[in-house]
């Protein structure tokens, strides 16, 4: 049995449950209880849970991030909300060197259970400080995990495996998706941490992407197969921990693999993943990894610029089809 | 000026063997380290064991603190043990972090020392989520905050100190004020006299006191303590503090006049008590040279321990980034 919702609410009723099920589970940041958040994913739980656990902070990324560090390590379970990921640079230090790096830094006296929670992505005209793909900036520190979900169905399981995660885990959604209504199972479910789904099964070559691309590559997918090519579509869901048995297994069968992702080429996610495969499975490629991923530009406002600096559905099939060569 | 009654000879005495403990272990920390026995940096509170020593009196045992880089002294007064505080600073497994935080990163959570922290300010919003985490519980216990100086020109301090205000944390914010952020004076970097008038922006008590005054100290922050565990909100309580050493152990420190030193001195937080145990009668010599043998006892001991303990296995380089799925998530 399955339900219509959008993304935005399979993440409140993620929540909502997560909060009902553990009294430690607080949530705060910015416009989170009378507004019920700008995207609305907390809406009614100010009345529901009372202001102590869902709380209005002021715009203070640096103090609030940091609190709730403070708040992880006397045994509750925060969920900051970030109104944008590109907030983190107001508040690098909490999550960088604090959240991050303590359980370590302890000898693992200290767990921090803290979810991120942050809009992502390009797309909604919100132009440079407001529209990032910061994956790989989050991937770089150890000590974080990164959650980057796609489907409604998806994102409800994968944030209550965040929420009861004992690491901190950054969870970001693609702002495009919010509104996007899909199929979500009945009842109480979970998708644990690094595990990657097959979206689309093909022999002929894997895309492997993540967020909102995954719908990307699924339209490419279908526009390739009436040319003739049969191509996977692999989403990671988590990119830390990473399913690099699921990246084994489909390159095996396929034998050419492309990363696709929205966020800047230089530096990105794709090089690591590139390397990765080079490294464990250059016997297994009939091509060099292909990579379709944003400019190395800022993202720009005026909408035909933004479209043109981050992948588009034409730009994925022509790709696939120079990797193939055919 | 405190009255000499109101206090148990049992409370002084411990406030004497306490400071006497931070200065012995510090002096046994900067041997170690200049004979170059330890590695890194060490930053020492010799000369603030006043401050340190009085604002943790007035906490219950199961009340929280941060602490900062210059952290040896607030974690050993809130009960940390020398030998594996020293332990720590050898690298060694039987430290507190078991050799993987190091002088700046003396943890316990179980003592409530939620973390000296080796990123000047990051303590102070870490404080005040603990607070928070004690109004949410609805739990009695406090949490207190040490910084320095030059932390409170961080936007952490505003930004904490704000929030802690609106919501009526549980909190202190006890600020160590020693004159320097490592080489600049804090005048030169800021327009007011004091850091505790900053306190009226937040609509909250604010307080400078003599750091060189253990029981001064110990007043103004039993005040504050007792405010916030009555649910009334935090306080700032600032502390005039004297920084012997440079800001690491080795600087020179020929950025300060030499008068500063010489202020310094004439300030000993310990020999002030110590003259005053004696002239209040509140304690002999005797007494307090029994106190001043033992230290240097468990000082010696906790060197022979710490040097004898064995270095962690070079695998454990890679364990306790994560506590779920660690080594899939180094891997990759």
């Amino acid at each position: 049995m399955s339900k219509k919702l959008s993304v935005s609410k399979a993440i409140r009723e993620g929540l909502h449950e997560e909060m009902v099920r553990d009294p430690n589970v607080v949530v705060l940041g910015e416009d989170m209880a009378d507004m019920g958040s700008v995207f609305g994913i907390t809406q009614g739980f100010l009345e529901e849970f009372g202001p102590w656990r869902v709380l209005d902070t002021p715009i203070s990324e640096s103090g609030f991030t940091g609190m709730a560090v403070g708040m992880a390590m006397r045994g509750l379970r925060p969920v900051v909300e970030w109104m944008y990921n590109d907030f983190i640079t107001c508040c690098l230090d909490p999550v960088m060197n604090q959240a991050a790096k303590l359980r370590y830094m302890t000898g693992g006296q200290l767990t921090l259970p803290i979810v991120f929670r942050a809009p992502m992505g390009a797309g909604r005209r919100n132009a440079g400080q407001h529209s990032q793909c910061l994956e790989s900036l989050f991937m770089h520190i150890p000590g974080l995990k990164l959650v980057c979900p796609s489907t409604a169905a998806d994102a409800k399981g994968l944030l209550k495996a965040a929420i009861r995660d004992d690491d901190p885990v950054v969870f970001l959604e693609h702002k495009l998706l919010y509104a996007k209504k899909e199929d979500v199972p009945e009842g109480e479910y979970i998708i644990e941490l690094g595990k990657a789904d097959v979206k689309r099964p093909g022999k002929d070559l894997t895309i492997i992407t993540w967020s909102r691309q995954v719908y990307f590559a699924l339209e490419a997918a279908d526009k390739l197969a009436a040319e003739g090519y049969d191509v996977e579509v692999l989403d990671l869901r988590s990119l830390v921990p990473l399913d690099f048995q699921a990246i084994r297994e489909s390159v095996c069968k396929t034998h050419n693999v492309l990363v696709l992702e929205e966020g800047v080429k230089r530096g990105g996610v794709g090089a690591e993943l590139g390397a990765q495969i080079m490294d464990e499975l250059f016997d297994e490629l009939d091509s060099p990894v292909g990579r379709v991923a944003g400019a190395n530009v800022v993202s720009p406002f005026s909408p035909p610029l933004e479209d043109a600096v981050f992948p588009q559905v034409d730009e994925i099939v022509s790709a696939v089809k120079q990797q193939l060569n055919r | 000026m405190a009255k000499a009654g109101k206090y148990s000879k049992e409370f002084l005495l411990k406030l004497f063997e306490d400071m006497v403990r931070i200065r012995k272990f510090e002096e046994k920390a900067a041997e170690c380290f200049t004979k170059g026995m330890l590695a890194g940096n060490i930053h020492l509170c010799i000369g603030q064991e006043g401050s340190t020593v009085g604002a943790a009196a007035a906490l219950e045992e199961a009340d929280y603190i941060t602490s900062t880089h210059r952290g040896h002294g607030h974690c050993l007064a809130k009960g940390a043990k020398t030998d594996r505080a020293l332990a720590e600073l050898f690298g060694k497994k039987t430290g507190y972090c078991q050799g993987k935080g190091g002088s700046m990163h003396i943890v316990d959570v179980d003592l409530g020392i939620l973390g000296a922290n080796g990123i000047v300010g990051a303590g102070i919003p870490i404080a005040a989520g603990s607070a928070l985490a004690s109004k949410i519980k609805g739990d009695k216990q406090v949490t207190l905050c040490y910084f320095g100086d030059s932390a409170a020109n961080q936007g952490t301090f505003h930004e904490s100190i704000n929030m802690a205000a609106a919501w009526r944390l549980p909190a202190i914010f006890l600020c160590e004020n020693n004159g320097y952020g490592v080489s600049v004076p804090i005048h030169k970097v800021t327009n007011t006299k004091t850091l505790a008038v900053r306190a009226k922006a937040y609509d909250i008590p604010g307080e400078t006191v003599d750091g060189s005054d253990v029981l001064a100290v110990y007043e103004a922050v039993k005040k504050a303590v007792d405010r916030a565990r009555k649910g009334d909100g935090p306080s700032l309580v600032e502390t005039k503090v004297y920084r012997w050493q440079g800001h690491y152990c080795g600087d020179p420190a020929a950025y300060r006049p030499k008068e500063y030193l010489e202020d310094a001195h004439a300030n000993d937080p310990i020999v002030l008590f110590r003259a005053r145990l004696i002239k209040e009668k509140w304690a002999t010599d005797a007494q307090l040279a029994e106190i001043e043998e033992r230290m240097d006892r468990e000082i010696e001991e906790a060197a022979a321990f710490a040097e004898a303990s064995p270095y962690p296995e070079v695998s454990e380089a890679l364990t306790d980034v994560y506590s779920q799925d660690n080594e899939r998530c180094v891997e990759r």
